[in-house]
């Protein structure tokens, strides 16, 4: 609920402090003043301004800054979500400008992540922008001496016939207090498809101009005067190490090296780690490399990959155990009755994020409110975590969300806020701490190795008649944020972001997906959210195992597909997102498949390989479907990717381009950690330490890309992850096309290629 | 301690002269364009000019470039609208954008050595500059839309 000049004092003390702080930093305020994307607030509004929701205000000269709680990390999510309001409010998009929030509980759950920002947003800022409009319209109306219904709103106008006044105008009247109840926000009338005019129109982003000069400025680059700067010494593993003694006698050789501290940590996110403090971060790095720390060592130390995947075989061979997520009576019945089975094993390695800027933040305290400068996306999940840790409320601790330098997820857990925050209150100075890529990489939150048996029956004539899933990993969902988890059918809570993609649209019979928490995992190491989550690795197992079980009936990969993409019973689809259910998953897939060239004859060694899925989960379906088009070298095992051929359903596209980016980029993903990525985890950390070993796509690796979207007016669905859950098992099929090689592992790497050969 | 110019301007630094020429640019001289990604030369986020040639500021020690004379991306062009930038912008390029001022540096130099590249220059010349977006098929697409501006205003020297 906004009213006229909601928070103004709020966002002046706000605006003092941010402008305190900037000017003091001899000229380098993290401020981002030019185009508003740091969270300096810059101007409060002055004394006459339209805000009629908390979401965006209207200043006298029409100028629309429109509230953004997502974090900026390569999505281009503000341009986004504020073309969205702009449609609805009809103003001129020049006249438009965004800004970051503050983590004041008015804006609500603060997270940036599953492909949700536009379609979250979409009914909220049609609904926001509705309002102004209404209000503006009834405003504009009286001025122009007529009624609201003979007006329209236009390119920021009021406009009646031949008459019109500008919102701006409108505004310096001062006029508009209009304030709405969410039930009222709910009732505003949105425009039909047939009259947007910002929605699916190719707008520059905002963000991107900053990004080619050197003046965006991301976490890494905040800064406050008398800050020391901090990296962190590790402790051997992630959970259960406790510091004994810390010897720095070595460190004092180091100029500029100030202290080192052991961090009481009372929330336990970082159990074990010292803070390395120098006057500069080159001298925090080595003085660091000098700090001899002696622990008590935390049995995940002796914990390696094929431990976590051994245990997790071991859960799934025990038919206790685990979340029924999906449950249909009879299964027994059918594999008892079945003609013929197919059961078949995938396995995917632990994968990191690598995103380029290291986690960092910069905490200090002021005016007795602890403040934390830093990328982040999920704010509202660290923030109690901070609070913990800091024995502080809520309304004493800040966070100010910078530019990413790429999320993938890696930046939803939010841990790194918390040795910063704990290091300036004991050290009484602002702390900028910045982990080194060998730091990141040991405690990223890791993609979990997983483990999964899919089994299939079949009667005599060759159709599904049930089909089983059993999933092991390490659960995020549990370990960081066990609210959020979903109860199964069975009333288990299973963390829902490590099993979607098990639960899909395919018309199998009596069906069962069973979840399984791989406690070692979640003990050994803190695992993550990573771009696509489950579903990247859910689908190599679904996808792959449906060419696998098409091969093994002799159908063509696709028809036996859509055969099942039936759009019957539970897979018909439901309103408001998920209308057309699996019928709008089939579309995706014939046009892939005739983009893509499928059917036709391939040189030697050559293959297609074809995979569609719904994206991320049920409710916010993004239908997408993949060719893949490989070429394996018989010799060296080595996979060349050629070409990728995309086709996606999101529902309405916002921003075509940056649609089209978001595509592009996940995909590669998607390759990427089937060819090129892939760690493991060795005796409690990884075994990758920077960018020598671990290795993410490059350049000459890039294959060409087509994406097509399919023209569609219904409610938008998130497109960050989609293209990454195809891609891997669509390579995979491809390899089996070319060579008869069934590759169930991932990543692929020219050994395994060659032993599929062998025993193909 | 160590003196050198900086796009243009001359700066002297109290620090060892071991210290990475990277920490100097981003903490001393105070340009934050240059990113720290990897701290081992292997991601190209931290490219700079040192006498005209890319090079990786933070495997570089200060002490080395006493006398040089570094860009920065903040120096690339004095109003950013190298055809490379302009082009950058045009196609919209970044996502993330940290490893943007990388990947600029360094294709500004590949244009000065290879002024109508290839695909198969762009891949060998580029291929030190990881971008973890994935923006591949941008970047490649913008240094032959900058390639071109550039051969059409003969603005090679």
């Amino acid at each position: 609920m906004g009213k006229l000049l909601h928070n103004d004092a709020a966002l002046a003390a706000v605006t003092r402090r941010g402008f305190l702080i900037g000017a003091s930093a001899a000229g380098f305020a993290f401020g981002f003043t030019r185009s508003a994307l740091a969270a300096t607030a810059d101007a409060a509004p002055a004394e006459s301004a339209f805000e009629p929701t908390i979401w965006y205000s209207m200043d006298r000269d029409g100028i629309v800054t429109v509230n953004i709680i997502r974090a900026e990390m390569g999505q281009h999510v503000g341009t986004s979500c504020a073309q969205i309001l702009a449609d609805e409010l009809e103003v001129d998009w020049a006249n438009v400008r965004i800004k970051a929030v503050d983590t004041d509980p008015k804006w609500g759950l603060m997270v940036t992540g599953g492909s949700w920002s536009v379609w979250m947003t979409y009914p909220v800022f049609s609904h926001a922008g509705a309002a102004g409009r209404t209000a503006l319209i009834e405003e504009g109306a009286k001025l122009l001496h007529t009624t609201p219904d003979k007006c329209m709103a236009r390119n920021g106008a009021v406009v009646a016939g031949k008459r019109s006044v500008t919102y701006a105008e409108i505004v310096r009247r001062g006029g508009l207090a209009r304030s709405y109840t969410a039930d009222e926000l709910d009732k505003m009338p949105v425009k039909p498809a047939s009259e947007r005019r910002l929605i699916g129109r190719q707008v520059p982003a905002i963000d991107i101009p900053s990004k080619t000069d050197g003046t965006a400025i991301y976490g890494i680059d905040a800064r406050v005067e008398g800050m020391v700067y901090a990296r962190p010494k590790l402790p051997p593993t992630r959970n259960g190490c406790k510091v004994k003694t810390i010897d720095d006698s070595a460190a004092k050789s180091v100029k500029g090296y100030l202290s080192s501290l052991a961090i009481e940590d009372p929330s336990d996110t970082v159990p074990g780690w010292v803070m390395v403090f120098a006057e500069s971060y080159p001298a925090a790095i080595r003085a660091a490399d000098l700090v001899t720390v002696d622990w008590d060592v935390d049995q995940a130390s002796l914990v390696s990959e094929a431990d976590i995947v051994a245990h997790g075989a071991q859960q799934i061979a025990d038919p206790k155990g685990g979340a029924h997520v999906v449950d249909d009576k009879g299964v027994e019945e059918a594999f008892a009755a079945a003609k013929s089975t197919l059961d078949a094993t995938y396995r995917t390695s632990s994968v990191l994020h690598a995103q380029l800027e290291p986690v960092n933040a910069l905490a200090f305290e002021k005016d007795g409110i602890v403040e934390i400068h830093t990328g982040n996306q999920w704010q509202s999940l660290i923030l109690p975590v901070l609070s913990k840790a800091l024995a502080l409320p809520p309304e004493k601790i800040v966070m100010r969300t910078y530019l990413l330098g790429g999320g993938f997820g890696r930046r939803l857990n939010g841990d790194y806020a918390v040795p910063a925050a704990l290091a300036t209150r004991a050290l009484g100075k602002p702390v900028k701490m910045i982990l080194t890529r060998a730091d990141d990489m040991q405690f990223d939150s890791i993609r979990s190795p997983s483990i999964q048996t899919l089994r299939m029956a079949f009667d005599d004539g060759g159709n599904v008649t049930a089909m089983e899933h059993h999933a092991s990993a390490g659960w995020p969902t549990l370990v960081m944020a066990s609210g959020f988890m979903a109860k199964g059918a069975d009333g288990q809570p299973y963390d829902q972001f490590a099993i979607a993609g098990a639960d899909h649209w395919y018309d199998v019979g009596a069906q069962r997906v069973r979840a399984l928490s791989n406690d070692m995992a979640n003990r050994a190491f803190r695992p993550g959210w990573l771009r696509s989550v489950g579903p990247g690795w859910t689908n190599w197992a679904v996808e792959s195992f449906m060419d696998e079980a098409a091969h093994k009936l002799g159908l063509d990969p696709v028809a036996f597909r859509l055969r099942m993409l039936n759009g019957k019973g539970r897979n018909a689809g439901s309103a408001p997102t998920a209308v057309g259910g699996a019928l709008r998953q089939a579309a995706v897939l014939k046009r892939a498949a005739e983009k893509g060239g499928w059917g036709q004859t391939m040189p030697k060694d050559t293959g297609l390989g074809i995979a569609t899925t719904f994206g991320q989960e049920r409710d916010m379906p993004t239908w997408v479907s993949c060719v893949a088009r490989v070429s394996v070298d018989r010799k060296t095992g080595f996979v060349k990717l050629e070409k990728l051929t995309l086709v996606a359903d999101a529902g309405t596209v916002v921003d075509p381009d940056g649609a089209l980016a978001q595509m592009q980029g996940a995909a590669l993903w998607g390759a990427s950690m089937a060819l090129h990525e892939g760690s493991e985890f060795v005796k409690g950390r990884v075994k990758d330490s920077n960018l020598d070993t671990y290795t993410p796509l490059r350049m000459g690796d890039t294959p060409d890309i087509e994406v097509e979207f399919v023209a569609s007016t219904e409610p938008p669905c998130g497109l960050g992850e989609p293209a990454t859950t195809v891609v891997g098992p669509a390579i995979g099929n491809a390899i089996f096309a070319a060579t008869g090689a069934r590759l169930r592992d991932l990543p692929i790497r020219p050994a395994a290629v060659l032993e599929a050969l062998r025993q193909s | 301690m160590a003196t050198f110019q900086i796009n243009g301007r001359a700066v002297t630094v109290d620090v060892d002269s071991d210290t990475p020429l990277l920490w100097v640019i981003r903490d001393d001289v105070g340009l934050t364009g240059t990113k720290f990604g990897c701290g081992i030369g292997m991601c190209g986020a931290c490219t700079v000019h040192v006498g005209g040639r890319p090079t990786r500021s933070c495997i570089t020690p200060v002490g080395s470039v006493d006398g040089a004379e570094v860009t920065t991306i903040e120096g690339l062009d004095p109003a950013g609208r190298h055809p490379l930038q302009k082009a950058w912008v045009d196609l919209q390029v970044p996502q993330c954008g940290y490893c943007q001022s990388g990947q600029i540096m360094q294709a500004a130099v590949l244009l000065k050595d290879f002024p109508e590249p290839t695909d198969q220059d762009i891949d060998a010349v580029m291929a030190g500059n990881l971008c973890r977006c994935m923006t591949y098929v941008r970047i490649r697409e913008a240094i032959k839309q900058a390639a071109a501006e550039l051969k059409e205003t003969g603005a090679h020297g």
